[in-house]
């Protein structure tokens, strides 16, 4: 009691913020209503626990819970959501005919509507490969063999803001990804990574994000640790970051040697990360800091 | 050119080298997770272990203790006990153990080892995201732990 009302003080102090007395632990109990441009719509940022994840939690929430006030109102409003800038421009590479004999997403794909809903079921065991596919990789796999470019970086611009955009087009749908099936094996993989303690600091992402979700490590309020807002748009970076690049800095932030943004192990752990999602509504953009 | 060499070469060695008295992280003895003797061979300077419980790129205690006694830094963390009386609760030798290595006192906790050098799952270099090097200092020198210890002793109620 004593503590968190120094924490309150000194917070409010360091930011010059008002916070309201009772602030704590606890992801806000408030309601994610999105002003777009096609009228309001309500995102679903808290759900029952997935079945195997019930042991770990009853409720999984957003990450939209965990952050401040003023951060969580940027979501709010599309106009306000730094995120959208890059949703344009990737729709306008979309349109481009930038495929070396001019080919654009748009020619085989028409509008970025057709996406709708794949973004919720991603990562996914694609049905004619038999691989685990990233939303990066199925990204990657037009622009190399359908429009003869170099690969897009798994982290690079191009890539981030087709992410947003084509999340976008998800946006308010339920994360159901598969976990069975041929899916099952790498949904394993991904759950070994989750649990396993890293790095000199020897801390798994459970240890964050199951363990102490909730809690303050130094100012972070620690969140579950879920994706259903990304790519979001990170304050602290001014720009897109996307599950990918976010497991990096989680793991670096361990004092490990982290695995690559697009390796196998990083994307069984998104598999794995997203079904713990399984229940969420894909938010497009989110907005963290 | 070729002398010169040799000699940063000795100078490296040298200085890696631990001073005699004190103890490298794997010949640390715990018993029942208490470590008696000082790791450095000399006593502790408790301001300049307030100072490392507090940087982030060394203890960050704070990122996950709260210390009453340290109202000026902002955004203590609040994952595991407050430190407050904390030298009422253990003595010097259980204190030492704790920071060197808590998973000697607290099976499996959360609690980083600040002084141990083997034993990790992908090691990195610090916070870069890199494979660590052959030779992985530990989170905290010798007399890094003894200061942190000796600004514990007195966290007394
Ligand atoms: C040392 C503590 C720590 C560990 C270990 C850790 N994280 Fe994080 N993580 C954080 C902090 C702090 C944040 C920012 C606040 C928040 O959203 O929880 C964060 C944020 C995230 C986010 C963004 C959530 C959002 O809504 O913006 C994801 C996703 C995430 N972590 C996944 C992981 C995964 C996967 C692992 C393991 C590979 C992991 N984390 C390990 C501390 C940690
Ligand atoms: C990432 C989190 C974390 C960090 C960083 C951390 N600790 Fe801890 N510490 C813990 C946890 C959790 C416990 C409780 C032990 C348990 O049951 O696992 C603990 C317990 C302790 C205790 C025993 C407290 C009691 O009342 O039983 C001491 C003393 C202590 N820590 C000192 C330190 C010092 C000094 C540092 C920095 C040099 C530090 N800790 C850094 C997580 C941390």
């Amino acid at each position: 009691m004593h503590s968190r009302t120094t924490r309150n003080l000194a917070a409010a102090a360091a930011l010059g913020l008002a916070l309201a007395g009772s602030a704590g632990a606890n992801p806000v109990d408030e309601t994610l209503e999105v002003t777009t441009d096609d009228g309001t719509i309500t995102l679903t940022t808290t759900a029952p626990a997935p079945d195997h994840l019930k042991d770990a939690f009853d409720t999984i929430y957003s990450g939209w819970h965990y952050r401040d006030t003023e951060t969580r109102n940027m979501e709010r409003d599309d106009f306000d959501n730094p995120g959208m800038v890059f949703v344009d421009i990737a729709r306008e590479k979309w349109d481009a005919a930038i495929g070396k004999n001019g080919e654009s997403c748009a020619g085989c794909h028409d509008g970025p509507e057709s996406m709708a809903g794949l973004r919720a079921v991603t990562p996914r065991v694609d049905a004619t490969t038999g691989k685990l596919m990233i939303m990066e990789d199925y990204i990657n796999t037009c622009v190399t063999e359908r429009m003869g470019l170099e690969a897009w970086g798994t982290t690079s611009k191009d890539m981030k803001n087709m992410l947003a955009l084509i999340a976008l087009q998800s946006r308010g749908e339920i994360v159901n990804v598969a976990i069975d099936g041929p899916a099952a094996e790498y949904w394993a993989k991904g759950k070994e990574i989750y649990y396993t303690r890293y790095g000199q600091l020897e801390m798994s992402c459970a240890s964050c994000h199951q363990d102490n979700a909730g809690n303050y490590i130094r100012a972070d309020h620690l969140s579950q640790g879920q994706i259903s807002g990304f790519p979001v748009y990170r304050l602290k970076d001014a720009g897109l970051v996307s599950a990918q690049q976010r497991f990096v800095g989680c793991v670096r932030d361990t004092r490990a040697e982290t695995f690559k943004a697009g390796s196998d192990e990083f994307k069984a752990l998104e598999l794995y990360v997203a079904s713990r999602g399984n229940g969420l509504a894909i938010e497009g953009v989110g907005v963290r800091h | 050119m070729k002398s010169r060499v040799w000699l940063a070469s000795l100078v490296a060695v040298a200085a890696a080298m631990p001073l005699a008295a004190e103890t490298a992280p794997g010949d640390v003895t715990y018993v029942e997770g208490a470590v008696p003797e000082s790791l450095s061979g000399s006593a502790g300077d408790a301001d300049a272990g307030a100072k490392i419980m507090t940087t982030n790129a060394l203890g960050n205690c704070v990122a996950c203790h709260q210390i009453g006694a340290m109202p000026d830094v902002p955004f203590q963390g609040d994952i595991a006990p407050a430190l407050d009386g904390v030298a009422d609760r253990y003595d010097e030798a259980q204190l030492r153990g704790i920071v060197a290595n808590a998973k000697m006192t607290f099976d499996g906790t959360f609690m980083p080892a600040f002084y141990k050098t083997t034993g990790f799952i992908r090691p990195g270099d610090a916070y870069t995201g890199k494979a660590a090097p052959e030779d992985l200092p530990p989170i905290l020198s010798a007399q890094q732990i003894e200061d942190v210890v000796a600004y514990l002793l007195t966290l007394k109620e």
